[in-house]
């Protein structure tokens, strides 16, 4: 036994000259970083070069313009106002957190049909957002689907030009954007309440703790994690609203939120520079945004017992 | 400078763009196939017309292979062809023969296509050839003409009790206040989602019967103050709205569902191109609907008591500088132009001079309508252009006009007077940035 505790070295491992020492590690990273760096970083430092020249995206040459861009971002009304459209999502964004904790929850304990239900909350994420625009295009025409169902409800004097009136439309818009990430944020919402321990249930059942208490005392504090994760989604999510009132009105009617502007700027315009120098703002905000909310929200190991 | 994207392209676009990057042929140096070499081998031509490129286009390509025999001519249909192919030219591949997007600045077209001979020369041969042509240089040839104006249901407006086009404004908004009130149908139809045929109030220039006015067009700091161009085409659709001539919904409009809506009357009149017409016609037979009731009018102005309506190329076609067959890729454009019968078979103005005219617009000229050809602006060439970018008035496009369209319905805040006045502030000022 003792002779196993200490094996003599094998003579040849001395024997050998020391190693050139080989960094490894390099060769497993390699296609990780080379990947990571050809699409992100790169294009990223592409961006802000372009956003310091005035260029049209075809013409060999670009004009070095210095800060320009940015000072236009910034003064121009028509670049910076488009920024306002983003509160409409970020309200909305509240209600869809509030909905999918709702129904995480909820499903989360036994409830009859629980998997159906799980299934009928998640589907509108999974599908397309193109398709989900037509589909919710079709439901706010006049006499479409939604004011059929209102008349049907006998509130059919409520009826209105959901995307033509300006009033609505961009709450029309957010909700149709609600619809479609609620599916997201329950699925995360859920998945965290399920790694709570089935235990510390039983044990507040027994402490005679109702649904609220549980839900005040283990299961929001169990997820806070999460709930932070879903507040930088939602709040950059609505910075960079696009698909759906792209599609839906094309920006029209006072819809036009920060990156359709920055797209129709690029490409309809050919200002790929001022384009740019839009989206390294944008970048630069959503960073800045998170950054604060990490520090008023800190990232404390998260203990139940 | 006109940015016509959709013509008959619009039709139901079900067929697949290919996937970009099969461009396969078109590769090779730039120099191995020089104008002078042979006309054998195979090529790629690009088009928008998803709809034809696996039933018409093959057909001419057929034609076209048994008169140079050895060649091959393979479509590739782009859906998106203005974004898609703009950047396919900044990759340096992109097919032998293909449609000039709109993106091209007239004096980036020697960077991407090759010259087909001086302005003058082809003039003789060719109309539009100036649309597409920089420093005496041709660098694309129409491959059909359009003529602009309205498409109107006759049956409409005559049930409203007008039977030929108005001749001013005034006379034209009476006439979709009548058809609002004796009949049910829209009077006017915006397609104001689509957005793009908003940009045919920038195709009525003509109507003012100057050729020097794609010239002093960008040389004048303010175009919509009253009694010019834009005052007058924006102005009228600014008063169609404001009298609300125009759909309930305009943000639910749809440019596909409007054909067969003009077709049985529930629209009276829409803004486009005369390529519109067979369209049109074919959604009235396949809606059970006479095909007669539609019809093309002028634009509601008379300059000197005579209707003018500006005819203009649609997509010019080019030879690619990179390609690889550049004899074969020309043989092909000049005969595609010439010979291939294209543009008849579009109802379109075809490109050669003396050919003559479609039986639609014939009777369209016969009603007294003068067909201008604009001449492209020459000292001041791509200068309407580079104010369009600086001051983001897409002149040609719809973002200002949406934004027009809702001002006039109360949507949004403004009258025409100060969102006319700004406009003519914003270009204004990128007028003196880009003028000076």
């Amino acid at each position: 036994m003792t002779a196993l505790l200490s094996p003599p070295r094998p003579e040849v491992a001395t024997k050998r000259p020391p190693r050139k020492k080989i960094p490894v590690h390099w060769f497993y990273l390699a296609p990780a970083l080379i990947l990571l760096i050809t699409f992100t970083y790169v294009p990223v430092g592409n961006m802000v070069w372009y956003s310091f020249h005035k260029w049209d995206g075809l013409s060999p040459a670009m004009d070095p313009v210095g800060w320009d861009n940015y000072v236009r971002v910034f003064t121009d009304e028509r670049y910076w106002r488009v920024f306002l459209i983003s509160l409409y999502y970020f309200v909305a964004s509240f209600a869809q957190i509030a909905i999918a904790l709702y129904f995480a929850v909820i499903l989360s304990f036994s409830t009859r049909f629980r998997n159906l239900f799980k299934g009928i909350l998640f589907f509108p994420y999974l599908l397309n957002g193109v398709a989900v625009g037509f589909v919710f295009l079709y439901l706010f025409q006049p006499g479409g689907t939604l004011d059929s169902v209102l008349r049907l409800a006998g509130l059919g004097e409520h009826a209105r030009l959901w995307l033509g009136d300006p009033d609505v439309a961009n709450i029309a818009l957010a909700g149709t954007s609600v619809w479609r990430f609620t599916g997201l944020s329950f699925v995360l919402f859920l998945g965290a309440i399920q790694s709570i321990p089935g235990e510390i249930y039983e044990a507040a059942d027994l402490d005679g703790a109702n649904r609220w208490h549980q839900f005040r005392y283990i299961i929001a504090p169990g997820i806070r994690r999460i709930i932070s994760l879903s507040f930088i989604l939602a709040i950059s999510g609505s910075l960079a609203v696009f698909e759906i009132p792209f599609i839906m009105t094309g920006g029209a009617n006072g819809t036009r939120t920060f990156v359709i502007q920055a797209y129709e700027t690029a490409f309809q315009f050919r200002q790929i520079g001022l384009a740019s120098s839009m989206a390294v703002v944008l970048l630069l905000l959503v960073l800045l945004i998170t950054w604060i909310q990490r520090r008023l929200v800190p990232d404390d190991e998260v203990s139940l017992s | 400078m006109t940015t016509r994207r959709h013509w008959l392209g619009l039709g139901l676009a079900t067929t697949l763009a290919l996937a970009a990057g099969c461009t396969g042929g078109a590769g090779g140096s730039d120099d191995d196939g020089g104008a002078g070499g042979e006309v054998t081998g195979e090529i790629t031509v690009l088009t928008n017309r998803t709809d034809l490129a696996e039933t018409a286009l093959p057909a001419y390509a057929k034609e076209f292979e048994a008169k140079y025999p050895g060649t091959k001519v393979r479509f590739e249909a782009v859906t998106n062809y203005e974004g898609d192919v703009t950047a396919q030219l900044s990759s340096g591949d992109y097919g032998d023969v293909l449609l000039i997007p709109n993106t091209v600045a007239v004096d980036q077209l020697g960077q991407f296509f090759e010259p087909l001979g001086s302005t003058e020369e082809l003039k003789a041969k060719y109309r539009f050839v100036d649309e597409k042509a920089f420093d005496g240089q041709v660098y694309g040839l129409s491959i059909g003409g359009v003529a602009n104006g309205f498409v109107v249901n006759k049956r409409i407006w005559q049930q409203a009790g007008i039977t030929a086009p108005p001749s001013t404004p005034e006379a034209f908004l009476a006439g979709l206040t009548k058809i609002k009130q004796s009949t049910g149908a829209v009077p006017f139809y915006t397609n104001y989602k689509d957005g793009w045929p908003l940009g045919f109030f920038n195709s009525q220039r003509a109507i003012l019967a100057d050729p020097a006015i794609n010239d002093k067009f960008p040389a004048d700091p303010a175009p919509w103050q009253p009694g010019k161009i834009e005052y007058i085409t924006d102005g009228l659709l600014f008063d169609i709205v404001h009298n609300g001539l125009i759909e309930k919904d305009p943000l639910t409009t749809n440019w596909e569902g409007s054909k067969p809506m003009i077709a049985t009357g529930k629209v009276a009149t829409m803004l486009l191109g005369s390529w519109a017409v067979p369209q049109m016609k074919a959604a009235a037979t396949a809606a059970g609907a006479d095909p007669d009731d539609i019809a093309f009018w002028p634009f509601p102005y008379q300059t000197g008591g005579t209707f003018h309506a500006r005819i203009e190329g649609d997509y010019k076609a080019a030879v690619s500088r990179s390609s690889g067959n550049k004899a074969t890729a020309r043989a092909w454009l000049d005969w595609f132009v010439n010979e291939s019968g294209f543009a008849g078979d579009q109802e379109a103005i075809p490109p050669a001079v003396g050919q003559p005219l479609p039986a639609g617009l014939q009777a369209f000229q016969d009603t007294g309508v003068e067909l201008v050809e604009l001449p492209a602006a020459t000292t001041n060439a791509g200068k309407e252009d580079e104010i369009i970018k600086e001051s983001e008035i897409d002149l040609a496009g719809h973002i200002y006009r949406q934004k027009l369209v809702d001002i006039a319905r109360g949507a949004a805040k403004g009258t025409k007077d100060s969102y006319f006045a700004d406009l003519n502030k914003r270009w204004g000022d990128a007028h003196s940035r880009v003028m000076r």
